[in-house]
């Protein structure tokens, strides 16, 4: 048997560069706020806030992202699903009111966990439609994507006000979920601290499947080439729609939580967040689910130090940081090998 | 013998221009066919539009006596065509390993198959567990073209494997053809390099202008310094 030789010099192993600046710059970054800050306790809550918006910003941006890298589709009608995530939670809340108002904190748990099925259902069968009707007639063209998701977003705001009225509506923590967990000077919220547990969850998840399934292995390989996993022999259009329905999802996951944190839900809370979701997978790298958590956390938290040092500068402070990382590295924090 | 694939008048589009000016072409099973021409000549465009990458705007492939003109191109490469693209088509941020189960189509390798691909390409054996995007370009290369052979397929499409490698590793390229070749395979290789192509060829076309321009023997092209000169512009011994 005949065996080529290998063309590096002598053989020996590549060594394999593991990227840990983005991730230390999170750790960076607050404990630079401390002295800043100067008090701990109050550096405890902001940065506990800060993390727990770092969370939902994440699950609200991470199918997004993914969308983009194994499509190439920019999807400016995500902020559709946020909105209607957090409406629809209205359909788990109504017949159990009584929950909401337990003292049981199971029961409260399980209010939550509710809306948060109930809107993973919706948005994700929203998302199947979104993608048929909208996405598919312009795959490749990203000049009208842009124009028929903007469209699709204004379309879906107006519907919110028709069928659940044009005011704001105010939406009640359940009981159990309400104030703080105060542990010497430092307060943290109670359902930030959720918000922390549920965000970490859902990204181990992500990153099982991502790294463990054959699925998240065709989605990586999608990312980088999509061309040469059909010429594998993979319907990647097919594995497209199955993503998009689970990004669909995931933003109404991350909507409920957001409604729930703002106490409030309004038609438009969906494109609000929608420039920060851009920001976050900017900054992450387009496509890299890792990037987009990293990106998120950052954004979070330089939004709350800012807020409490500088609060004039707190409006631009997540362009401003987008800037400075781009300026560090154009492609993102962790930019995917594109074919 | 019987051809494996055939092309009949085969036009290809992309955008506004017209590249393929129908491409007749045979493909003998169970050998190895060179597919030769100047840069531009439409190599690489037949072969994305067998593999459906392009679709034909006119003409017939049949593989295995099988229509496969219109079939997007996962059904193409269920059917047993394998690609190795131009650019390798090496997913970078997958490991070596990652990279050769994606292209087992159960998801598991036979380690028997394997011992072999580790015994053409030992590298790969080595470096298994890294990131394919550190190798170097020969690794890249034996790591499309492993790719490709990790189960056995009915006929293989490899583009411009030698191109921008070291005459060394090319002439360890062309060793691994060979043993490959005497399994049986049957082959369509893309090739820039003639002293590979006189090597590895049973058979050879030619292509210039988005059409085949000669079909035969690779020997009696390799003979024939005059037809090298007018068809490809060459003189072999450029190529010694």
């Amino acid at each position: 048997m005949t065996a080529v030789a290998d063309t590096s010099a002598s053989a020996t192993l590549p060594k394999v560069r593991v990227d840990y600046l983005p991730v230390l710059l999170v750790p960076i970054l607050m404990l630079a706020a401390l002295p800043l800050v100067g008090s701990v306790s109050t550096w405890v809550t902001l940065t506990v806030a800060a993390l727990a918006m770092g969370m939902m910003i994440f699950l609200m941006a991470s199918g997004l992202t993914l969308v983009f890298g194994l499509m190439d589709v920019l999807n400016f009608g995500h902020g559709v699903f946020i909105s209607f995530g957090a409406y629809v939670s209205l359909i788990a809340l109504g017949p159990l009111a009584s929950w909401v108002e337990s003292d049981n904190i199971w029961l409260n748990v399980g209010v939550l966990l509710a809306c948060i099925a109930t809107a993973m259902l919706i948005t994700g069968a929203l998302g199947y439609a979104f993608e048929r009707v909208v996405i598919r007639p312009v795959y490749g063209q990203h000049l009208k994507q842009i124009l028929i998701t903007m469209g699709g977003m204004i379309v879906a705001e107006q519907m919110i006000h028709v069928i659940w009225g044009a005011s704001p509506i105010p939406l009640r923590l359940p009981e159990g979920l309400r104030g703080a967990i105060v542990i010497g000077d430092a307060a943290m919220e109670k359902y930030r601290v959720i918000a922390v547990v549920l965000g970490l969850a859902v990204f181990g998840i992500m990153h099982l499947v991502l790294n463990r399934t054959k699925i998240g292995l065709l989605i990586r390989a999608g990312v980088e080439n999509a061309e040469m996993v059909e010429a594998l022999g993979y319907k990647i259009r097919r594995l497209f729609v199955g993503v998009f329905i689970a990004g669909s999802a995931l933003a109404g996951l991350g909507g409920v939580l957001w409604a729930f944190y703002r106490q409030t839900l309004t038609a438009g809370m969906g494109m609000e967040v929608n420039v920060l979701i851009f920001i976050v997978i900017i900054i992450g790298g387009l496509g890299s689910v890792g990037g987009c958590f990293i990106g998120a956390l950052l954004v979070a938290l330089v939004a709350n130090y800012t807020g409490f040092l500088a609060p004039k500068l707190a409006l631009g402070s997540s362009i401003l940081l987008m800037v400075v990382i781009l300026l560090w590295r154009p492609q993102g924090l962790y930019p995917v090998a594109k074919r | 013998m019987t051809d494996m694939l055939k092309l009949h008048g085969v036009h290809t589009h992309i955008g506004q221009y017209h590249i393929l000016h129908g491409v007749d072409l045979a493909v003998p099973r169970g050998q190895l066919t060179m597919l030769l021409g100047r840069n531009g000549a439409g190599k690489t465009t037949t072969l994305r539009t067998i593999m459906g990458l392009w679709q034909a705007s006119q003409g017939s492939i049949s593989f295995d006596g099988r229509d496969i003109t219109k079939l997007p191109t996962p059904e193409i490469a269920q059917g047993g065509i394998a690609y190795v693209p131009e650019n390798m088509g090496i997913f970078a941020d997958l490991t070596v390993r990652e990279n050769m189960i994606l292209a087992a189509r159960n998801g598991e390798i036979d380690p028997q198959r394997l011992k072999w691909i580790f015994g053409l390409f030992p590298a790969l054996e080595k470096f298994w567990s890294l990131a394919a995007g550190v190798l170097s370009g020969g690794q890249k290369q034996m790591l499309a073209i492993a790719r490709a052979i990790v189960e056995p397929r009915e006929l293989l499409l490899i583009d411009e494997p030698t191109k921008g490698l070291a005459p060394a590793i090319i002439m360890n390229m062309v060793q691994a053809f060979k043993e490959l070749k005497s399994t049986g395979a049957t082959i369509l290789l893309v090739e820039q390099n003639f002293l590979a192509a006189k090597l590895l060829g049973d058979h050879v076309a030619v292509m210039d202008d988005g059409r085949v321009v000669h079909r035969g023997a690779m020997a009696e092209l390799a003979e024939d310094t005059v037809l090298q000169q007018k068809l490809l512009g060459l003189s072999m011994d450029a190529h010694q």
